[in-house]
């Protein structure tokens, strides 16, 4: 985000109150809200806040989705370094739609794209600073002492006599004073909690004993579960439907022809299940009866050789006479997020209301929505946000949420919408397939000269709802990863082609476009080292002398890697780095590949730079989470159509990593006082190609097609 | 009417005999802490003890639980291997989304019961059955042996 977003005045920033009870509230505005405030010409709303109780425990609001990624330790850390608070008694409390906790980078109440530190790394320091200096104020009007001879620490003012007053004990005289006009932020060096290990994540405990509440969770009086018949083929239709059977289930107490299918409503999901398998439907399949995978190929093939608007052009490609030139094509498939938790959603349609609950990443989008689906205002649109069972981008999307709500509102009572996995499969909003031709040369000396991209793949841009394809025709997602390759590479050219084979609803998969595109350009770059016959290593490295970061994390993951040593017989290294999300990060992996061609990954060496930390333990856990998330992908990771069907159903044909094939992974973090970059994303993408480079080094066969076992 | 001894209590359910113990729990008791993950046995996330034998409670009839203890992860850090656990993986900070976690729990809790000094191996054997998307598998592995070091008690 750029100082512009923070860029508002201090009197829109702060407004106090006093708690019942005696406490002190700050409430602030976030920037993104005061950009949407604007935009509807009315004063922001003043509501992300934090509480001080008299008890010295300490409230952040917090209105961001909890999914895995530690933001409901990181944001509550933000404010707690500032304020000097006692951490053992800070504690998180999910807040409710509102336009003040709109995500100042996408203006709208939203978790995801890697920014939520990104976004609130200022105002929620501002606002600890704030509650700070005004229990300084309090405690110097109580011993009629100048503030500037009080300190804080771990909750407590202190002044320089030895007096002390608990912030609990300050809270309700802070209340009454006017917030300063300014306060100073700490300079990184006088930082006690952020950048430092060891500070606790807020819901271990929760989630440790069964307490943590997700959306699945959620039971209402009178609530019914519902399940809905898809259409088997993507477009398809009710032709017709005989519920009879499925009406005479115990249980089982409404069917309802909706636009997504045919919903069976029950006392649990049990008998809502067995409803649906008893329901007799004809499909009309449409335009799709027919759609295969082969066929999807085919098409972003023809796109690619084809290609598309220039999204980047530097020299002049097509005059390059390099000495040596390859060509390739590379491929990566439809992928499912499947979240631990299938997607759900409880939605109770009102008079002139709804409320739902739900594990969302989108709450401000929701409200618009489900406003419309419902016919009310959207200030009458509820949203309870739970803990999300893994998000990973899925959850941003609004499917459940409206079906849910359309329930709801027809049954006049409150209606639990449940995936079996099966529908979470096989209920699109996919990671799009692409195909890609790449074209790569390099001089006598061995240094590239050449690199040209051609991308074909559906547009997550047009697929979102919200975003239109920009008028170059080049979809930021379809290219990202690859547009902005990093190497110095005197003739560049990159375009993309849209193609939407089937018409199929593609979305946000955990690092997006460069889930794909990295693994195209890092494989494709490692065959042109291949080519030049350089290391790998020493050809990137030789290629970034105008990316300093990029070339850092390479070489620190190089130097833990232990790039060039020897490795047990048989294991082979393989090495990739991506610029995602505000983040570098760069990969070694050691893989070993059996004598049935089945490679076994035994170590992984992350290092990121992503500008200060927060909390390195999480930043840590975020990158080996999506190492994993990235590896399960490449190893297995695949949805393909037959007769116009998907194929994959469950975990046992969309596999998933477990155990017994765990890599170690060692995440290194570059020390930096650069502003913060993201960290749910970026560790994702580089895993793919440092695995296929490595089977590479250890087979000599190039993997271009994605899973890597499939 | 089914009657069953949950967590050491003995609750009367009225659900058909085929109707896995998971919705049993979950619909009617409101036990949500055993979730629902993939409905066959692949995901490990509603795992359950019976007499303090680990199954997966999506496809086990409600029928075959009558008569047998019923532990879920609400009650089982009253038994030494659960406490050790259920302590290790807070001290690990182990869940990331959670949801998993409570059959990682209860896996982990029926092999500490029988094994406390559980190889790499066993570990293996024991959890793989047990799927975790945010892939915090080296923190379980680590939880499982601090947690065995520190099993007391019976």
């Amino acid at each position: 985000m750029g100082a512009k977003q923070m860029n508002i005045s201090r009197r829109e920033f702060l407004k106090t109150s006093a708690m019942a009870g005696g406490g002190l509230i700050i409430g602030f505005t976030l920037p993104g809200a005061t950009r949407l405030a604007q935009g509807a010409g009315k004063e922001a709303r003043m509501s992300a806040y934090l509480r001080i109780a008299p008890n010295n425990d300490i409230t952040v609001v917090c209105g961001l989705s909890e999914m895995g990624q530690g933001v409901h330790t990181a944001i509550p850390m933000l404010v707690a370094e500032e304020l000097d608070a006692d951490w053992s008694r800070v504690r998180v409390e999910q807040a409710g739609v509102d336009q003040a906790f709109a995500n100042p980078i996408f203006g709208m109440q939203a978790t995801g794209g890697s920014t939520s530190v990104r976004g609130h790394w200022e105002p929620m320091r501002k606002a600890g600073a704030t509650a700070r200096a005004m229990l300084i104020a309090a405690a110097a009007e109580t011993w009629k002492a100048d503030a500037a001879d009080c300190r804080t620490e771990r909750g407590v003012v202190i002044h320089k006599s030895g007096r002390k007053l608990s912030y609990g004990q300050l809270a309700e005289k802070a209340a009454q004073l006017n917030p300063p006009a300014d306060v100073k932020l700490k300079d990184p060096s006088q930082f006690t909690l952020l950048g430092k290990s060891g500070t606790r994540r807020l819901d271990s405990a929760a989630k440790s004993t069964g307490r943590a509440k997700f959306g699945m969770d959620v039971y209402l009086p009178g609530m019914l579960t519902a399940v809905i018949a898809y259409p088997p083929v993507p477009g398809g239709k009710v032709a017709s439907v005989n519920d009879a059977k499925a009406k005479a289930v115990p249980g089982v107490r409404q069917v309802l022809q909706i636009p997504s299918g045919v919903a069976v409503l029950a006392d649990g999901y049990w008998a809502a299940k067995l409803g649906r398998d008893a329901l007799e439907i004809q499909w009309d399949h449409g335009a799709n009866a027919s759609l295969s995978s082969e066929g999807i190929s085919k098409t972003l093939s023809a796109g690619a050789a084809a290609g598309g608007a220039v999204g980047r052009n530097e020299g002049d490609a097509k005059a390059a006479t390099p000495a040596k030139k390859i060509e390739a094509e590379y491929e990566a498939p439809y992928l499912s997020h499947s979240c631990m938790e299938p997607l759900n959603c409880t939605a109770w349609v009102r008079e002139g209301e709804v409320e739902i609950w739900a594990g969302t990443q989108s709450q401000g989008p929701a409200q618009g929505i489900l406003a419309q689906v419902a016919g009310v205002v959207p200030g009458k649109v509820k949203v309870n946000t739970m803990y999300l069972g893994g998000g990973f981008g899925r959850r941003f999307a609004p499917d459940p949420i409206i079906g849910a709500t359309v329930l709801s509102k027809i049954a006049g009572k409150p209606v639990k919408l449940v995936y079996s996995r099966e529908d979470d499969t096989r209920g699109y909003f996919y990671r799009p397939a692409s195909v890609t031709r790449m074209t790569g040369g390099v001089d006598e000396s061995g240094r590239a000269t050449l690199f040209t991209a051609s991308v074909a793949s559906p547009s997550i841009m047009e697929g979102s709802h919200f975003m239109k394809l920009p008028p170059d025709g080049v979809d930021e997602f379809g290219v990202e990863g690859i547009r902005d390759c990093p190497y110095d590479i005197p003739n560049l050219h990159i375009e993309y082609s849209r193609q939407e084979p089937g018409g199929l609803q593609v979305w946000f998969w955990r690092s997006v476009g460069h889930s794909q595109n990295s693994f195209f350009l890092e494989s494709f770059i490692d065959e042109l080292a291949h080519a030049a016959g350089k290391d790998p290593y020493e050809f990137r490295r030789s290629l970034l002398g105008k990316q300093p970061r990029c070339r850092g994390a390479l070489e620190l993951a190089a130097e833990k890697a232990g790039w060039g040593k020897p490795l047990p017989a048989g294991v082979h290294r393989g090495i990739a780095v991506v610029f995602s999300f505000g983040s570098w990060c760069a990969q070694v992996a050691e893989v070993s590949v059996g004598p049935d061609g089945t490679p076994k990954v035994h170590r992984v060496v992350a290092a990121v730079d992503c500008g200060m930390t927060v909390n390195p333990d999480i930043v840590r856990r975020q990158i080996e989470s999506a190492v994993v998330y990235g590896l399960t992908a490449a190893l297995y990771g695949k949805i393909t159509f037959k007769d116009g069907r998907v194929e994959q159903s469950n975990f046992h044909d969309y596999r998933m990593l477990r155990m017994s094939e765990m890599p170690k992974v060692e995440v290194h973090i570059v020390q930096s006082k650069e502003a913060p970059g993201g960290i749910g994303e970026p560790g994702t993408p580089p895993i793919a190609p440092a695995v296929a480079n490595a089977i590479f080094a250890a087979t000599g066969k190039r993997i271009r097609k994605l899973p890597l076992l499939g | 009417m089914v009657s069953l001894v949950v967590n050491g209590k003995t609750r009367k359910v009225d659900a058909a005999p085929d109707t896995p113990l998971l919705w049993v729990l979950r619909d009617s008791l409101h036990l949500t802490g055993t979730k629902f993950g993939c409905g066959i046995a692949l995901c490990g996330a509603c795992t359950v003890h019976l007499d303090g034998q680990p199954v997966r409670s999506c496809s086990t009839p409600v029928s075959a639980a009558a008569g047998k203890k019923i532990t879920t992860v609400e009650a089982i850090g009253a038994t030494p291997a659960g406490k050790a656990v259920q302590a290790a993986w807070i001290r690990h900070d182990v869940p990331q989304c959670g949801y998993c976690q409570s059959g990682q729990i209860m896996s982990a809790s029926a092999l500490l019961a029988k094994n406390r000094a559980p190889t790499d191996a066993d570990i293996d054997e024991a959890m793989s059955g047990n799927v975790c998307r945010c892939g915090t598998y080296n923190q379980i592995r680590a939880a499982i042996k601090d947690a065995a070091a520190n099993v007391k008690g019976a």
